[in-house]
């Protein structure tokens, strides 16, 4: 054939062409053979054409000229590439210009409609509020207010004492 | 289910009477021979997504933060007052045959069966519930009920969900929702599907076309065990392919609205073939008794493909309704994993066609003999 589709993946001859129609789209991935086993496109129970979708939507163009890498666990777009997934839950921070694109195409909505975690999100605001009076605290020893400082220390106490309750 | 005063696991075993044999042996609600009832969605199954805040994805964790990524959840599992007397395991404690076992019983899945160090899963005493842990993601919450029942399984795990919450900081984002390793289960982190037994949109040819209908609808189809579109046992598995944008009851309720309407498919594919052509669906149905009666070589594709259309007999009335759960506790039983353990060996694939065609003959040696006499289309 004059001009073979290229796989979306390895860039070799296509040969295995899915389509698959998802709330009026139509999405297309053309893969070569090894690429089709590897991915598990013959056990459709483990495939998932959004995943490969995610992977193929992220050329490597694009993650060379970023260069964006997770702080917290040095994940690299490259890998999400080979991985299909995220290193941990910061990456989704890390990646959002990348990832951002992506999720139209791959959900109903881009905004989360769904149940909240309360307590937790609870708890985290006291940890997020007890992080920010520590700062504050060092940094009122360090310019000598210490009426400041002492207001602080009072407030640690108590937000320590509500984040004991909160747990377990 | 309510969450237990204080009965904190102090050690390991405290709460963990039960073992991985016990378990097998324990009837659930999927094998127990009374519960089945429902004619075409043969069980609903929901789960849920969770990760813990602050650590690395089970996939991208060294050993030793998924060793105590697994312990801190297998802490908050086990103090659950539904996972009491259960069975709490490390998947490199589970021999082969055990986790074909889990996995032929949805229990487990393929990637946790196949995982590496620091994964584990607990099991309730019913078999109901089972939390996979460093899977894809730190949890996998699942709950399986017979038949129809996404709202009864969402009830239950949403509490369950909760319970959780209380002792674990769940990886969380207000605009994306819960965070998980794939973007594709992102917001509810929940995928709920329906195993259903569609013997007659696969006779009428009429799958691809129920299959391409309902991707659009935002849903997913496939086989019970991966088998393809032509499923074995032409048993198929029905679930919701978004997670963010929609609410957790928002998405069970379009599901089941397209599971009715599958069902509704089904009714009429079956009552078309008994009007335009009973002989060659009787016909089928004949043979299948036949062969499970006298057959001595059964491979487990053809077994599951006789039993459904056995089961299909007892839905139009060829064979007593106390029929139907013989042939759901076979789907099962017939499994290459569960054929393995109940002969308590190993054995290769044509040996394993030998004794699947023993059990099935003397299953049905006294299975009541087919009535076609009876027969009336309007009987779901």
């Amino acid at each position: 054939m004059a001009n073979p589709l290229k796989c979306d993946l390895c860039s070799k001859p296509a040969t295995v062409h899915l389509t698959q129609i998802l709330d009026n789209k139509v999405h297309k991935v053309d893969l070569c053979e090894d690429c089709a086993q590897e991915k598990g496109v013959t056990d459709p129970s483990g495939f998932s054409l959004a995943d490969l979708l995610l992977k193929a939507s992220l050329n490597p163009e694009a993650t060379v000229a970023t260069g964006v890498r997770c702080e917290q666990c040095g994940f690299t777009p490259n890998d999400f590439k080979k991985q299909g997934r995220f290193g941990c839950p910061a990456c989704y921070g890390a990646f959002k210009g990348i990832l951002d694109p992506m999720l139209e195409g791959m959900h109903k909505g881009i905004v989360h409609s769904g149940k909240v975690p309360q307590k937790a999100l609870e708890r985290k605001s006291l940890y997020d509020k007890l992080t920010q009076l520590e700062v504050d605290l060092s940094e009122a020893i360090k310019a000598e207010r210490y009426e400041d400082a002492a207001r602080c220390r009072d407030e640690i106490n108590q937000v320590r004492q509500a984040v004991g309750q909160k747990q377990r | 289910m309510k969450s237990t005063k204080s009965d904190k696991p102090s050690g390991k075993s405290s709460a963990n009477p039960m073992t991985i044999g016990s378990l097998i042996d324990t009837p659930s609600e999927l094998t127990d021979s009374s519960s089945s009832k429902s004619a075409i969605v043969l069980m609903t199954r929901i789960r849920l997504a969770r990760n813990l805040a602050g650590h690395p994805f089970p996939g991208w964790a060294k050993p030793a933060q998924r060793e105590k990524i697994l312990g801190a959840c297998r802490e908050a599992v086990t103090a659950t007052g539904a996972m009491k007397r259960g069975l709490a395991v490390g998947v490199d404690e589970l021999g082969e045959l055990e986790k074909r076992i889990l996995v032929e019983r949805h229990l487990i899945s393929r990637e946790l069966s196949g995982s590496k160090q620091g994964s584990g899963v607990v099991i309730s005493k019913d078999q109901a519930f089972s939390v996979m842990i460093n899977e894809e993601d730190h949890l996998r919450i699942q709950m399986l009920r017979a038949g129809f029942q996404l709202k009864k399984a969402w009830a239950s795990i949403t509490e369950m969900d909760s319970l959780l919450e209380d002792s674990l900081d769940f990886a969380f984002s207000p605009t994306l929702g819960y965070l998980t390793a794939c973007p594709t289960n992102l917001g509810t982190g929940m995928r709920a599907s329906a195993m259903m037994h569609l013997p007659a949109l696969v006779i009428a040819n009429q799958m691809e076309k129920v299959v391409r209908a309902v991707n659009q609808l935002g849903m997913v189809v496939r086989g019970l065990f991966g088998e393809g579109s032509d499923a074995s046992g032409s048993i198929f598995q029905i679930s919701n392919q978004t997670t963010l944008g929609e609410s957790e009851e928002e998405i069970l309720k379009r599901l089941s609205g397209v599971l009715q309407s599958i069902i509704e498919h089904e009714l009429n594919a079956r009552a078309r073939l008994l009007e335009q052509d009973s002989g060659k669906l009787f016909d089928k149905i004949g043979r299948a008794y036949g062969i499970l009666q006298n057959g001595h070589i059964l491979s487990s594709n053809e077994a599951m493909n006789l039993l459904s259309l056995i089961r299909l007999g007892v839905d139009l009335g060829v064979f007593p309704d106390a029929k139907r759960s013989v042939t759901d506790r076979l789907f099962i039983e017939a499994q290459p994993g569960h054929l393995q353990y109940a002969q308590k060996g190993e054995f290769e694939a044509g040996q394993r066609d030998l004794l699947r065609a023993e059990r099935l003959r003397s299953e049905f040696a006294n299975f009541a003999r087919p009535d076609f006499t009876l027969s009336s289309p309007g009987n779901n």
